[in-house]
């Protein structure tokens, strides 16, 4: 730091690499080489170590674009992310304005944490709590039958609709989170200032609200649509057989068909376009931070 | 006038987001003391399916590696954190901001990849599955967070103390101990809850690392799920849960999440 001036900076690396050393020589070993092992397994045809003969080959990659199951599952994953971001967005953001605006001091607080309680819970546990909701015989069923004067049959168990729920109900704390930061940071004498010269509440929203809180929502989306892109635990639980995914077809490959190579492959393959879309969002992530 | 309706509209809101929140969690916890095994209603009161989790040896001795592995996870992430965080603040060198970047992927990157990545690895150099590689991959996961939280509690730390208590004849060892660490404890304690809560959680990477005999408690729950619903698993859940959001209640009061304001 500048109170420490130039020894410290000339001596710095040499100081500073006995207490960094232990946790990057961890995520060296943890994180860093199984992501570049996993490059270069996916050029094999067969592990090594498994006994078999291997050899270099392009063909996991041919089989990603021969094969049109793999991009069009691929790109259902990818939209699954797109709804999923979009209706966190349309839920989160109001919440997080009313949390930022209109609550004040103590309620402010406990409602804050209400709303990210759960989502330091566990993932795989709140994805099956759905599953008592959905069924047909289940909570809603009985509910909207008990009101309602007419019979009708609620079974969104095993559907599309039913993964995008779960899904959203996991991820959209994250959204609450990201947009309350930024919304909060906003000065309320710009919406003042806006309110008296005579702009209604649309106009400063969308002029002055929205913009200034725009980091906020890219931020949220990128953490929303990163993660669901490589779902395969809520499809496959909420899903069932509608519940097949880009995510899933990866994991058959490792504990199912035990093809790691092309395991392997369709893993970068998303990597890639997970990478491309975080450079894409990072400028305005920067301006965030 | 508007103004009032609009925030009352606003608050309803919240309480409705709150009620689609809790509702799924709050149904299951009712449902394990449900009598019925297949979820029918009406309530009958019950503790059965919690009294039969203790005779299933599997399921505890799942958890008992669960809570375990979180256990050596916290010990080994928030020593190796701290040291790291102190090392970033301290010290100014080249490549500082590329280390800094590097705590990112892990986060960032889904624990599809890293948990399959981790897999080949591991099995490729001999580690192959088991609990170890478990305790390695969550450590890895577990630790940016540790740093982030012990570097944001840093931030608010003023350098001058150091540099008095070295004026006064402190040796290196002593100002950490005695002035630096006291300071930034609650943001180790956060960072620690933190890596409990990754680890204890964690589901994808243990996943692909365990093997029939070696495996974590929620390893356990999906296999039990795609076997076929039990109330026995509503029981367990509540229980995962409820000690979760325990730790995140215990957290919060260590470290604020909506900032000072």
């Amino acid at each position: 730091m500048a109170a420490q001036g130039a020894t410290a900076s000339r001596s710095g690396l040499r100081s500073a690499l006995p207490l960094l050393a232990p946790a990057y020589l961890w995520l060296t070993v943890a994180i860093f080489l199984p992501l570049s092992a996993m490059v270069f397994f996916s050029f094999m045809t067969e592990l090594p170590l498994s006994g078999k003969p291997w050899a270099f080959t392009l063909g996991n990659y041919a089989a990603f674009f021969s094969q049109s199951l793999y991009l069009t599952l691929l790109l259902a994953s990818l939209r699954l992310g797109l709804v999923v971001t979009l209706w966190c967005i349309v839920i989160g953001y109001p919440a997080a304005y009313v949390l930022a605006k209109v609550l004040k001091g103590r309620s402010r607080e406990a409602i804050f944490l209400l709303v990210i309680l759960p989502f330091w819970s566990n993932g795989l546990v709140r994805i099956f709590s759905w599953a008592m909701v959905l069924r047909e015989g289940g909570i809603l069923d009985t509910a909207l039958n008990a009101v309602l004067p007419f019979k009708i049959n609620i079974d969104l168990m095993y559907s599309y609709p039913a993964v995008i729920i779960g899904l959203v109900h996991s991820y959209v704390p994250y959204m609450v989170l990201t947009c309350y930061l930024t919304l909060q940071a906003i000065d309320d004498s710009l919406i003042e200032a806006g309110r008296s010269l005579g702009a209604s509440r649309l106009q400063v929203l969308k002029r002055v609200i929205i913009p200034l809180s725009m980091p906020g929502l890219v931020a949220g989306a990128a953490l929303i649509f990163v993660p669901v892109v490589g779902s395969f635990m809520e499809p496959r639980i909420l899903g069932g057989r509608t519940g097949t995914f880009y995510g899933t077809v990866i994991e058959d490959q490792f504990v199912a068909v035990f093809n790691w190579p092309l395991g392997a492959a369709l893993s970068f393959i998303l990597l890639a376009v997970v990478l491309i879309i975080l450079a894409v969002a990072s400028p305005v992530l920067r301006r965030a931070a | 006038m508007t103004t009032r309706i609009l925030e009352g509209l606003g608050r309803l809101y919240i309480w409705l987001l709150l009620a689609f929140l809790y509702l799924p969690i709050i149904i299951m916890a009712l449902m394990s003391f449900n009598v019925s095994p297949f979820y029918q209603l009406p309530f009958e009161w019950t503790t059965e399916w919690y009294a039969s989790l203790w005779q299933n040896d599997q399921l505890i001795a799942a958890t008992w590696n669960s809570i375990e592995i979180a256990v050596i996870t916290t010990l080994i992430c928030t020593v190796l954190g701290s040291a790291a965080s102190l090392a970033l603040y301290r010290y100014d060198f080249r490549g500082k901001r590329f280390l800094q970047a590097l705590l990112f992927p892990p986060i960032a990157i889904p624990w599809l990849i890293t948990g399959t990545a981790m897999l080949i690895f591991f099995f490729g150099v001999g580690i192959g599955r088991g609990l170890f590689a478990i305790l390695l991959g969550h450590v890895a996961l577990a630790l940016p967070y540790v740093i982030v939280v012990v570097s944001a509690r840093l931030q608010t730390f003023a350098p001058e103390l150091e540099e008095a208590a070295r004026s006064l004849g402190a040796n290196q060892w002593q100002v950490t101990s005695r002035v630096t660490l006291p300071w930034i404890m609650p943001g180790v304690i956060a960072g620690g809850l933190f890596a409990f809560a990754v680890s204890f959680d964690q589901f994808v990477v243990s996943y692909f690392l365990s093997t029939p005999g070696q495996t974590t408690l929620p390893v356990e729950i999906y296999a039990a799920i795609r076997k076929g619903f039990t109330p026995e698993i509503n029981a367990v859940s509540t229980i995962i849960i409820v000690v979760s959001m325990a730790l995140m209640l215990l957290t919060a009061r260590f470290f604020k999440f909506g900032g000072e304001k």
